[in-house]
């Protein structure tokens, strides 16, 4: 899962340049690929800072503005780094008949709002209009793995585990 | 490969597969992953290591089998039962086939199986996704090569055009119609583009298909390409779809190296490469100009049409865009013929349909049915009915769908059908609601939907959604009047008719047919400040 920045040593840091600059390359550094690029870059970095995307603007030769323009228009680009663990509550439909709501409801008051990352770094929490998982509603992703029929009671002892109040 | 190698291959591997004693199928498809397929299938793995029958016995993965409720699923061929609600320790029984899992058992001859007919979802359930000869044994790319020897192009736009498939995504557009009008572009460079963008909420049949056969999509386009004569395809599958993007990768990595996919396919003429484009998270590029436009590498907005794709789409050269579920029907339009599939369904609409069932419904899941099959087959004979309470609402179409209530139940499915009671086929999406669902708060959820996903391109669908949806808010909490709701018919128009994209113009359907329907309920939260159905949280008025 995507970990702030400033975690990983430098010579890994490194490392991700490269294979950023080995897609671009692979995309013979075509603004169409701008899109496949900035999936890239988030998978390497977590999220998307400043700097990344005028690197990317200038090797893809194209305004800054097009790149942020881009990258803000799509939800699952994220312009801010994510905590360690992310919760994603699925609100599609399904989910919201069977209630959902109450699942924000706790991630809310123990956490934080949704769209952004607990105080101390831990838990992102996000919400996700549908992820096709209809029959398991409502669902949650929790760190990329679905949890099914998820409970308040459930998530709350997820959040227990994880240590946060 | 060769014609007559995939011919070879398909009849060896089919003579393997009769040969073993016993095949046991495990469903990977998303539902079932998500309550412990995987160990499942471990553990039934290792079991057969254990009695060391591995050259009689075989386990495989396969796509969505239907009961999602009842997950994780498991077929055994011998004795040729279906089993759900499995956990590891069960393996050595399913190997024995013995009668300590009666419990487990689900009943092949129930309503939910043979009410249906499957034919886009034939192979989910059957083959294994990851494996290309396990679906060529089942038939497959047996109607690409037939295509290339024996057919020229326009005979395959004629096939299916007498089929009268018409367009999955939701539109209903013809297919035969918008094949045939970019076959007779002229142009170097044509595309071909798979829609596989499945935003709208409770809607999960593209995924399944893709994560559950991607070979038959892959041979779907290659159809259409040949059809019409492009040499490159995209596939624009969701970001969240990572279990579909994965096998689509697999499966084009394979058909590539087969010559199935590339240069040179079946060593003939013939070429097709395709490519994926990931989305990332905007339902309005399931609009084919936006999806165009995000696959450009653009902010997903779309464009004034005409020009239509079909004559300027991809960097402006000529663009058939499909739906997954249409690609997925053309294999076997080309295989049994057109007329085969034009006897199935009804008049305007034909072959079948694949649902997503979901909501308050028993059995939620995959289903196909042929189209004209009433609500009341798909919901109480098929989906098993509503667990507690009584049926309120059907909802299809997502957010640009409406509400069908009780009255209709016995109305057919089709596109006309669904039209004239205030509706819309839609993709596929199938939600139940019994009587705990507010349908003022459902209109809503769908008209928050839109208000998030609007592109902000055009002003009656940016500011409009925003208005609508701060009445219809409102009108949850008890705070709106009488004027309100006639504000709210007016904009409902208004965003109807000015609209620059589908997005736009269909985001006050849900308003509009729970208006139609459950008016009283609009009423009773205005003047009464009171929710029906108990679900919207009215604060009692404060006196002073």
């Amino acid at each position: 899962m995507p970990t702030a920045i400033t975690e990983k040593p430098t010579t890994v840091k490194d490392n991700r340049q490269k294979l950023l600059e080995r897609a671009m390359s692979r995309h013979q550094y075509s603004g169409s690929a701008l899109i496949e690029v900035l999936h890239t870059a988030q998978e390497l970095f977590g999220y998307l800072s400043p700097e990344l995307l005028s690197t990317i603007a200038h090797k893809l030769r194209l305004p800054p503005s097009r790149v942020l323009g881009v990258a803000s228009f799509y939800h699952f680009f994220s312009l801010k780094p994510k905590g360690e663990h992310t919760f994603v509550v699925c609100l599609g439909t399904a989910c919201y008949v069977a209630g959902a709501l109450g699942l924000v409801e706790t991630l809310e008051r123990r956490c934080c709002k949704s769209g952004a990352t607990s105080a101390d770094g831990r838990v992102s929490f996000e919400t996700a209009r549908c992820i096709g998982s209809c029959g398991l509603a409502p669902a949650v992703i929790y760190d990329g793995t679905i949890l099914a029929r998820a409970t308040p009671d459930q998530l709350g002892r997820q959040l227990d585990q994880l240590g946060v109040k | 490969m060769t014609i007559e190698e995939l011919h070879d291959l398909e009849t060896k591997e089919q003579a393997r597969q009769a040969s073993l004693e016993n095949r046991i199928h495990c469903c990977t498809a998303a539902g079932c992953l998500s309550c412990g397929a995987e160990s499942v299938r471990r553990a039934i793995g290792e079991e057969i290591e254990k009695r060391g029958v591995g050259e009689r016995v075989e386990v495989c993965g396969t796509g969505c089998m239907g009961m999602c409720s009842r997950g994780p699923l498991v077929l055994a061929s011998a004795p040729g039962k279906l089993y759900g609600s499995l956990t590891p320790a069960d393996a050595p029984a399913v190997l024995d086939g013995s009668g300590s899992l009666a419990a487990s058992e689900i009943d092949r001859n129930s309503p939910f199986f043979t009410k249906q007919q499957r034919i886009v979802l034939a192979g989910s359930g059957r083959v294994d996704p990851e494996k290309l000869a396990d679906y060529i044994a089942a038939g497959g790319y047996r109607a690409l090569a037939q295509a290339l020897i024996e057919m020229k192009p326009a005979d395959v736009v004629k096939e299916v055009a007498k089929s009268g498939l018409r367009g999955r995504g939701g539109a209903g557009y013809p297919t035969g119609l918008k094949w045939e009008l970019v076959a007779k572009q002229v142009g170097p460079t044509k595309y071909v583009v798979c829609n596989a963008d499945e935003g709208d909420p409770g809607a999960f049949m593209d995924r399944s298909v893709l994560e559950g056969d991607p070979h038959r999509v892959l041979e779907g386009m290659a159809l259409a390409g040949y059809a019409v004569g492009a040499q490159q395809g995209y596939i624009y599958v969701r970001g969240e779809y990572g279990l579909a993007i994965q096998r689509l990768q697999n499966a084009i990595k394979q058909a590539e190296r087969e010559h199935l996919l590339g240069g040179r396919i079946l060593d003939t003429g013939f070429q097709f490469r395709i490519d994926l484009r990931i989305g990332a998270g905007a339902f309005v590029c399931g609009e084919e100009t936006a999806l165009i436009a995000s696959i450009e590498g653009k902010r997903g907005q779309p464009r004034q049409r005409p020009p239509y794709p079909p004559e300027s789409g991809l960097w402006n050269a000529p663009t058939l865009i499909n739906n997954v579920e249409t690609f997925a029907n053309i294999p076997p339009i080309i295989n049994e013929g057109g007329e085969w599939y034009a006897s199935i369904g009804t008049e305007k609409s034909k072959g079948t349909k694949v649902f997503a069932l979901a909501g308050h419904i028993k059995h939620t899941g995959l289903i196909e049915v042929p189209m004209g099959t009433t609500l009341r087959t798909i919901l109480f004979d098929i989906g098993g009915g509503i667990p507690n309470g009584r049926f309120k609402a059907a909802q299809t179409g997502g957010p640009s769908g409406g509400c069908i209530p009780e009255q209709f139940l016995d109305s057919p499915v089709d596109y006309e059908s669904l039209a004239a009671i205030g509706s819309i086929m839609g993709s596929g999406g199938l939600i139940v609601m019994d009587e705990s669902s507010c349908m003022v708060d459902v209109a809503r959820f769908f008209m928050e939907f839109c208000m998030d996903e609007s592109c902000g391109k055009c002003i009656p669908c940016r500011a409009g959604t925003v208005e609508m949806h701060d009445i219809l808010h409102r009108m949850t909490r008890g705070d709106a009047s009488e004027h309100d709701l006639a504000m709210l018919e007016e904009l409902a128009g208004l965003l109807r008719e000015t609209s620059l994209c589908g997005l736009g113009q269909t985001a006050p359907n849900p308003v509009m047919s729970t208006l139609r329907y459950f008016r009283s309920e609009y009423e009773a939260h205005i003047r009464e400040r009171r929710c029906p159905a108990g679900h919207c949280a009215i604060e009692a008025e404060v006196m002073v």
